[in-house]
């Protein structure tokens, strides 16, 4: 069992902050398999299509039957945990700085055996439930937890170090004039952030929720333009030291594509909300976020996007809003290298279209902003980087993996 | 005039016996612009982008790219703003005659009537009773409505409701009037927008917009600093940016305000 984090106490000024280090970083190409499973939150292995066994490491070809046809499929998830041992002087700067560090040799249900990080209260012998996280470096570990739940859970130190869990953190919400983002102050909050600062801009312009947002406690309302380079720096200048999970909401929805529009002047305030809005935060506060990657119990951890998932392939209906989203969602690929220095994660979420005003005329299944909310707390709970939100989403990332040519021709309705 | 009188006028504005009072806001990206229903087209608000600050960009220079909107900030409306004035000639900021970007004022004051009722609205007899006391209001001279709204915050100032902006203005009756029976060049006021918040309920909407630009004259919006103006005497510098075609530009009005 595991004593519960504590709330961690105002930082001695006199000391300077630790900058993040990275674990070791190469992977070959076949086991980037394992990062895109853990970016998911899914547990997939390699799985031989001809003799059916599962296989991990990442191979090139079956330690069984010596096919080459080794496929990543979802494996399950149970093990036992054979033996542990306690790296206390590792050579690594990052395991160093963080040792003891405690790893096991797991011996899957499903047939391999897997070197794998280690949650505190993993016994030997004992079952586990196995994932693939995403460390520091961006890169898939293997990582074991026991079976049931045990108390204070998420508190594991090991286990943090692949999450960006909003305890006890500050999280910035970016636009609290949204519903999606006034839910996710209440979903974030509830998970245990020490304080949401959330953006308003143009707060001389009242909006609806407006009341309950202000009286929320260890809510901190404050002044945000995204879209405006000065008003992004300015903020950034108070509180860009304490931004540790930032969760940008920016939301421009207007239907339309090119020939049915007259010139570019909702275009531009597309691209001034969504993808200037994104560079003007980055650049306010992604530098010192990257910089606290380590700065204790609750160091920099994580960026959220809420993007639509026809980012990744044109909804003619809503086609220029399409097209600023893809360019948002390109940036955020971006912006994944530039803070991984700094271990922060990139988290995109991607949403069909959502049960808010802009989208009132489009048929259901819509996103209630509360699922958004929801999966934004999940997700950083468990360290993930791609969500996607709902039917719509799901069905079209399906869909665009099957036939990238019939999903743009069934968009186009 | 001999330009011996102009050299004396430029003589007492450097002296300060002619005081230059400064009408305009800070044009920034935090300052209020009109809101319209968000299926229309919206005025772009003012955007700043650093170009370079004595840095890798520019090392010995500062300057920045602006982006705004015609109506944004203390602005100028020009008679193409309305439809009522779309086929005048010389409508747009860039052909109005240069002459007109300098005129006397006259300025009411309603600040007491304005804090008492956002829905204040200027009406033919109130105009009279300040023209019983000061005079009647010459021919091309501006009108500005003093309310002192430019002292409050920006919430209060735009003061925006849930059945639309409630800020003072004139009536229908008191702009046909001013335009048609006084003759005024323009008409200026501190508020967003030369109509009352309410204004699209009137008839017709728009009173000021529709009248002004419908005779060939001009809006002044989110002026400040009127208080520092007499009733009658100051004179008005107005030129607007000179945009091609350009229904308003955002400039810096100044008055010039000489000794009593």
């Amino acid at each position: 069992m595991i004593d519960p984090i504590k709330p961690p106490r105002r930082k001695n000024p006199l000391l300077r902050t630790r900058l993040p280090a990275s674990p070791p970083r190469p992977r070959s190409r076949t086991s980037h398999g394992f990062t895109r499973a853990a970016a998911e939150g899914r547990f997939m292995l390699q799985r031989c299509e001809a003799c059916g066994a599962f296989a991990y490491p990442a191979r090139e070809a079956c330690p069984s039957c010596l096919s080459a046809d080794l496929a990543f499929a979802d494996a399950p998830r149970r093990g036992v945990l054979l033996a542990e041992t306690t790296a206390r002087v590792p050579s690594d700067v990052y395991f160093r700085e963080r040792a003891p560090w405690r790893i096991g040799l797991v011996k899957m249900d499903c047939g391999p055996t897997i070197v794998a990080h280690l949650h505190a209260d993993c016994a030997e012998g004992a079952p586990v439930r196995m994932s693939f996280q995403l460390d520091k470096s961006g890169q898939a570990v293997a990582f074991a937890r026991p079976e049931g739940e045990t108390p204070n859970m998420a508190d594991d130190r090991q286990w943090r170090e692949m999450t960006a869990d909003p305890k006890f953190r500050r999280v910035l919400v970016t636009n609290g004039r949204s519903v999606i983002g006034q839910e996710a102050v209440v979903a974030l909050k509830a998970a245990g952030a020490k304080t949401v600062f959330v953006g308003v801009a143009e707060p001389w312009r009242p909006f609806a929720g407006e009341d309950l947002l202000r009286r929320q406690e260890g809510v901190e309302v404050v002044t945000l333009d995204a879209a405006d380079e000065k008003s992004a720096a300015d903020l950034a200048a108070d509180i860009g030291g304490k931004v540790d999970i930032l969760v940008n909401t920016t939301e421009y929805v207007r239907a339309g594509g090119l020939l049915d529009r007259k010139g570019t002047s909702i275009a531009r305030d597309e691209i001034d909300q969504t993808y200037l809005g994104f560079i003007n935060l980055a650049q306010a506060f992604g530098p010192a976020m990257r910089l606290r990657g380590a700065d204790g119990v609750n160091n920099s951890v994580a960026w959220v996007n809420i993007l639509s998932v026809y980012a990744l392939a044109n909804w003619p209906a809503f086609g220029a809003y399409s097209a600023s989203q893809a360019a948002c969602l390109s940036l955020s690929h971006c912006l994944r290298a530039e803070l991984r220095p700094g271990g922060i994660k990139v988290m995109n979420l991607f949403t069909g279209p959502v049960d808010t005003e802009w989208f009132q005329t489009v048929a259901p299944p819509k996103v209630a902003p509360r699922a958004i909310a929801q999966a934004i707390e999940s997700g950083l709970k468990n360290g993930l980087e791609e969500m996607y939100v709902g039917d719509v989403a799901e069905e079209v990332r399906q869909r665009l993996a099957a036939n990238p040519k019939a999903l743009e021709r069934e968009l186009d309705r | 005039m001999q330009s011996k009188n102009l050299l004396e006028l430029a003589g007492a504005i450097s002296s300060g016996a002619v005081r230059v009072v400064d009408l305009a806001f800070t044009l920034s990206p935090d300052f209020p612009v009109i809101v319209l229903p968000p299926e229309f087209g919206q005025a772009a608000p003012v955007r700043i982008q650093e170009i370079s600050r004595y840095d890798g960009r520019g090392p010995a220079w500062y300057w920045n790219n602006v982006t705004f909107g015609e109506h944004t900030g203390t602005h100028f409306d020009a008679p193409i703003h309305w439809f009522t004035g779309k086929d005048l000639p010389n409508n747009a900021v860039d052909t109005m005659p240069a002459k007109d970007m300098i005129a006397p004022a006259c300025v009411i004051d309603c600040s007491a009537e304005a804090a008492q009722d956002a829905d204040f609205v200027l009406t033919v007899p109130i105009v009279e009773a300040w023209e019983a006391k000061h005079g009647r209001i010459p021919a091309r001279h501006w009108v500005l409505l003093r309310t002192d709204w430019s002292k409050k915050g920006w919430r209060d100032y735009s003061n925006l409701k849930d059945d639309g902006a409630h800020t003072p203005g004139p009536n229908p009756a008191v702009m046909k009037w001013l335009v048609e029976e006084r003759g005024i060049i323009g008409f200026g006021t501190e508020t967003i927008g030369t109509d009352a918040g309410q204004a699209g309920h009137f008839e017709p909407p728009y009173p000021a917009h529709h009248f002004l630009h419908g005779a060939g004259r001009y809006g002044l919006q989110c002026l400040c600093n009127l208080d520092q103006l007499p009733a009658t005497g100051a004179v008005i510098v107005a030129s607007p940016l000179k945009i091609q075609n350009g229904s308003g530009s955002p400039l810096r009005v100044i008055a010039l305000v000489g000794a009593n």
